[in-house]
C-alpha cells in the first residue's frame, strides 16, 4: 500500500501540472462567452494537446492513459475553475456504451467529437410510465425499409435543449417479457419530430426536458447492439452513470461545516467546541473519507484490471443523502440566518444551495432505494422481490392510470 | 498509488482464516463463555506458535519484524473469529508501549517473550466510570512502586505483567510496568457483558514497578500510543461486522415467511445493504488507517480516530441488526449471534469511546485547519 506517486506517476503529474499552468483558461477567454462557449473552448484547447478524455483510445482521441493517471490528471485539473458538467453525460457514461455497442464508422465519427466537446450528447431513458422500473418504457420504434420511426415519450433529460446528439432506449416488441423488447439508437436530436420542453424543477432552474418524439426517422445503423439487446446496452450506460455521478461534485462538505462552526456561537462559545455539533462533523467527516478512500481503493482495483462492479453504487447511495445532512446542518449552525440565500462570502449559499439539489441527486441515476436493491441483490446475493411482471408479455402487464 | 494489500499479505489473510476455521470455531468462545475461563489457552499457544503474536515486534528482540499491514490482517482475522485470547491487550498495547517508550534494556527484556506469547501484558488505564485524563488519574508511581487500583483492566486475571498508567506531572503521567504476579498485587475477576474476553480489578499498594523509559511523558504522547493501537482495534472490528453482516445475509436467504426467503423482502435487504455500505466505508478508512500507521504519516491522528469511528458503528450496527434479522432465534442463547453483540461492545468501549473518537476526530481536523 502505498499513497505516494511511483516515479513514472510524478513525472507524469509534472507534464500535467506544467500544460495545465501554461495554458489555463484567462479572463480574457471567459469574456463575453456563455458557460458551454467557454466550456467547449477549454475542452478544445486540452484535446488539441492531448489531455482530452485521457484514458479512451488514441483513435477516439485519448492518449491511453491508466486508470492512475486519470485520477492524477484529474486532480491537477481541479486545482484549477474549469467547467466540465457540460460533458459528463456524454464523455463519461454514452461515450462508454457507444464504445461498446456502435458500428466503426460511427466510433469513428462521433467518439473524438465527444471528446473535443464539439458535439454534446444526452440520455434518452427514463419516462413518464418508466423511471426506477426503466423497463416499463414505452416510446415505440417500428420498422419501416431500412429505418425506424419512433412515437413517444421521454422525460428527465438533461441538457436535450442544447444536446446534438442523443442515445434512446426504445420499445421495438411489446409482446415480449418487458427487459426483451427493448431496442437501443442513435439519435440526431435537430431531426423533425422531436420536441423539446424544458421542467422547471423546486429550485427553480431547468436542468432537465421533457422530449416529445412524433414519426422521427431514424436510419437502422443507427441501431446500438442487435434488436432486443437494449437492455444490456442500457446497463452499460447505468453502470457508467454510476461511476460518473458520483457523490454529486462540489457543495456542503465538512471542510464548510468546519468554517461555519469556527465562526458562529452556540451559549457564547465557538460552536466547534459544542460536543453535539462535533460528533455530527465527525459523522459526516467518516462518510466523506471513506468515499474518498473507497474510490482509491476502486482506481487501484481497476489497474489491476478488475472491472468496476456493482459495488461502486455507494457513492451516489452515501454522497447524496449527506449532501442534503451536511447542508441542512450547516443550515442549522446559522441558526435563522441559515434561510437566507446570501451573496456574503462565507455563507455564500453553499449550503442552501446543496439543501435544494440533493433531493434530486437522491433521485436521478437511480433512486437511494434502486441503489440499495442493486446491493442487497448484486452484491449480497438476497432474492429478487417477487414481480408481478416477470416473464409476462408487456402489453399484458397491469398498469395503473 | 497503490491501495491495496500486497499478494503474501493476501496470502497471509488466506492463511489465517484457515487457520482460525479450523481452530477457533464458534464452539471455542461459547466454551469459555459457558466455563470458568477467562481465554482459552491452547488457542493463545497455537496463535503464538502461528508467529502472530510477534508480528510487529522486530527480529532484534525476538519478533518477525513484519508491519502493520499483517497486523491488521491477523487483528482483522480475530475479530472475525470473536477469539477468545488477550491479543490486542499484550500486542497492540502492552508490546507497542515498550516498543515506544522503553530503552533498550527493557525492550530486550520484555519484548521476547511478549513475542513468544510466553509472557501476556495488558495496559491499565481505566480506574473508574468516565473518561481518563492525565489530571482525574489516582494510580501514583514513586520511587520504583506503584499504588493505585485500575479497574476495568481486560485481560487482568491472565496477564503476566501490566503497564499501567500514572498520574504525574500536569499533563503528563508515568507508565510503569508491574508484574501481577507479586504478593502486593491484588486482582479480582470483575463480571462484563463478554466473558469471553476477561476483565478485573488489579490494586496496587506500594508494588514494585519499573519505570518505562525514564522519564514521565506527556498525554498526547500517550494519546499517540492509543491511536496506533485504534487502527488495530478498528481492524478487529470490522472483522466482527463483516462476520455479523455474512451471519444475517445467509439467514435471511434461508429462512422463509409469507411464503419467501425474508432476504426478499426490503424491510430486510435494505438493512442488510445498509450494513454492507457501513462496513465498506469503515474498511476504506481501515485501508487509510493502517497506511498511515506503516507510513508513520502525519496524518495518524485524523487517520486513527476516523477508521476507529468508523468501525465502532459499523460493527455495532451489523451486531445489533443480524439478531434482529434472526429474530427470536437470534435472542437465544444457542444461537451466536451474541458473540458479535458483545464483542462489538467491548471493543467500542476499549480504549475510548465512539463519542471519545469523535471528538478526537475532529481535534485533528480543527489542527489540520489551523496549519492550512
Amino acid at each position: 500500500m502505498d499513497f505516494n506517486d511511483t516515479s513514472q506517476e510524478a513525472a507524469f503529474r509534472s507534464e500535467a501540472a506544467g500544460w495545465l499552468k501554461e495554458n489555463q483558461l484567462t479572463d480574457a477567454d471567459r469574456e463575453g462567452r456563455s458557460p458551454l462557449e467557454v466550456a467547449k473552448l477549454w475542452q478544445k484547447r486540452k484535446y488539441e494537446a492531448g489531455w482530452a478524455c485521457i484514458g479512451w483510445d488514441k483513435e477516439y482521441g485519448g492518449r491511453g492513459a491508466s486508470p492512475i493517471e486519470r485520477v492524477i490528471w484529474d486532480q491537477e485539473e481541479s486545482k484549477y475553475s474549469v467547467p466540465s458538467r457540460f460533458f459528463v453525460i456524454g464523455q463519461g457514461m454514452i461515450a462508454p456504451t457507444l464504445m461498446v455497442w456502435a458500428q466503426p464508422q460511427h466510433k469513428e465519427n462521433f467518439l473524438p467529437k465527444l471528446a473535443s466537446g464539439e458535439e454534446i450528447w444526452c440520455q434518452l431513458f427514463s419516462e413518464p410510465a418508466g423511471g426506477s422500473d426503466l423497463a416499463a418504457l414505452r416510446t415505440k420504434a417500428e420498422k419501416d425499409g431500412d429505418d425506424w420511426i419512433i412515437n413517444g415519450q421521454k422525460i428527465w433529460t438533461s441538457q436535450a435543449h442544447y444536446a446534438d446528439y442523443g442515445i434512446v432506449v426504445t420499445r421495438t416488441d411489446p409482446t415480449v417479457a418487458k427487459h426483451k423488447g427493448l431496442t437501443m439508437f442513435i439519435v440526431d436530436m435537430k431531426m423533425p419530430g422531436i420536441e423539446i420542453k424544458p421542467i422547471k424543477q423546486l429550485t427553480g432552474d431547468s436542468d432537465f426536458n421533457e422530449v416529445y418524439f412524433t414519426d422521427v426517422r431514424i436510419p437502422d445503423h443507427y441501431r446500438l447492439g442487435d434488436v432486443g439487446q437494449g437492455w444490456t446496452a442500457a446497463l452499460t450506460t447505468l453502470m457508467n452513470e454510476r461511476l460518473a455521478i458520483g457523490g454529486g461534485g462540489p457543495g456542503a462538505d465538512v471542510k464548510l461545516a468546519m468554517e461555519i462552526a469556527s465562526l458562529v456561537e452556540i451559549n457564547g462559545r465557538p460552536a466547534i467546541e459544542d460536543s453535539a455539533v462535533r460528533a455530527k462533523i465527525a459523522e459526516f467527516h467518516v462518510l466523506e473519507a471513506g468515499l474518498e478512500y473507497n474510490g482509491y481503493r476502486a482506481i487501484t482495483a481497476l489497474s489491476r484490471g478488475e472491472l468496476p462492479g456493482p459495488e461502486n453504487s455507494i457513492g451516489k447511495l452515501v454522497g447524496a443523502p449527506k449532501l442534503q445532512a451536511v447542508a441542512s446542518f450547516c443550515m442549522d449552525l446559522l441558526e435563522e440566518s441559515g434561510v437566507l440565500w446570501s451573496e456574503d462570502d462565507l455563507l455564500s449559499s453553499l449550503a442552501q444551495r446543496s439543501y435544494m439539489g440533493a433531493p434530486g441527486l437522491r433521485i436521478a441515476g437511480g433512486t437511494d432505494e434502486i441503489m440499495t436493491n442493486i446491493i442487497a441483490e448484486r452484491v449480497l446475493g438476497l432474492p429478487q422481490d417477487p414481480r408481478l411482471d416477470k416473464g409476462i408479455p408487456f402489453n399484458e402487464v397491469p398498469t395503473g392510470n | 498509488m497503490n491501495f491495496e494489500f500486497s499478494e503474501e499479505q493476501l496470502m497471509l489473510r488466506e492463511q489465517a482464516r484457515g487457520f482460525l476455521g479450523q481452530h477457533c470455531s464458534p464452539s471455542v468462545a461459547r466454551s469459555v463463555l459457558d466455563g470458568a475461563r477467562n481465554f482459552d489457552p491452547d488457542l493463545w499457544q497455537k496463535v503464538a506458535e502461528m508467529g502472530w503474536t510477534a508480528t510487529a515486534i522486530p527480529e532484534e528482540y525476538g519478533g518477525l519484524g513484519l508491519g502493520y499491514y499483517e497486523l491488521a490482517i491477523i487483528a482483522e482475522e480475530l475479530g472475525r473469529a470473536v477469539a477468545p485470547i488477550p491479543f490486542s491487550s499484550s500486542v497492540f498495547l502492552a508490546s507497542e508501549a515498550i516498543m515506544a517508550f522503553g530503552n533498550t534494556a527493557q525492550k530486550n527484556k520484555w519484548l521476547p517473550g511478549l513475542a513468544s506469547g510466553d509472557s501476556i501484558g495488558t495496559f491499565a488505564l481505566a480506574e473508574r466510570p468516565g473518561s481518563a485524563t492525565a489530571d482525574n488519574l489516582l494510580s501514583r508511581y514513586d520511587q520504583q512502586s506503584v499504588t493505585g487500583a485500575k479497574a476495568p483492566t481486560a485481560d487482568a486475571m491472565i496477564a503476566n505483567f501490566a503497564v499501567v498508567v500514572c498520574k504525574a506531572s500536569p499533563g503528563h503521567v508515568h507508565l510503569a510496568i508491574v508484574d501481577l504476579s507479586d504478593s502486593s498485587v491484588a486482582r479480582e475477576t470483575l463480571k462484563t457483558l463478554d466473558p469471553s474476553r476477561g476483565h478485573g480489578k488489579v490494586m496496587f499498594e506500594n508494588s514494585p514497578a519499573e519505570l518505562l523509559g525514564e522519564h514521565e511523558v506527556s498525554w498526547s504522547a500517550l494519546e499517540n500510543l492509543l491511536d496506533r493501537a485504534a487502527v488495530l482495534m478498528a481492524w478487529e472490528q470490522l472483522g466482527i461486522a463483516d462476520k455479523a453482516l455474512e451471519q444475517a445475509c445467509d439467514y435471511a436467504k434461508q429462512r422463509f415467511a409469507f411464503g419467501r426467503a425474508i432476504g426478499s423482502f426490503q424491510a430486510i435487504k435494505h438493512k442488510l445493504a445498509a450494513m454492507y455500505v457501513k462496513n465498506t466505508l469503515a474498511r476504506s478508512n481501515a485501508y487509510h488507517g493502517v497506511w498511515a500507521l506503516a507510513s508513520d504519516s502525519d496524518s495518524l491522528p485524523l487517520a486513527a480516530a476516523t477508521a476507529r469511528v468508523a468501525s465502532t458503528q459499523a460493527s455495532l450496527y451489523a451486531a445489533q441488526e443480524n439478531i434482529q434479522t434472526h429474530g427470536g432465534m437470534g435472542f437465544t442463547w444457542e444461537f451466536d449471534c451474541q458473540f458479535y453483540y458483545r464483542r462489538a461492545k467491548l471493543l467500542s468501549l476499549a480504549i475510548g469511546s465512539e463519542r471519545h473518537w469523535q471528538d478526537r476526530l475532529v481535534s485533528a481536523l480543527q489542527r489540520q485547519r489551523a496549519a492550512a
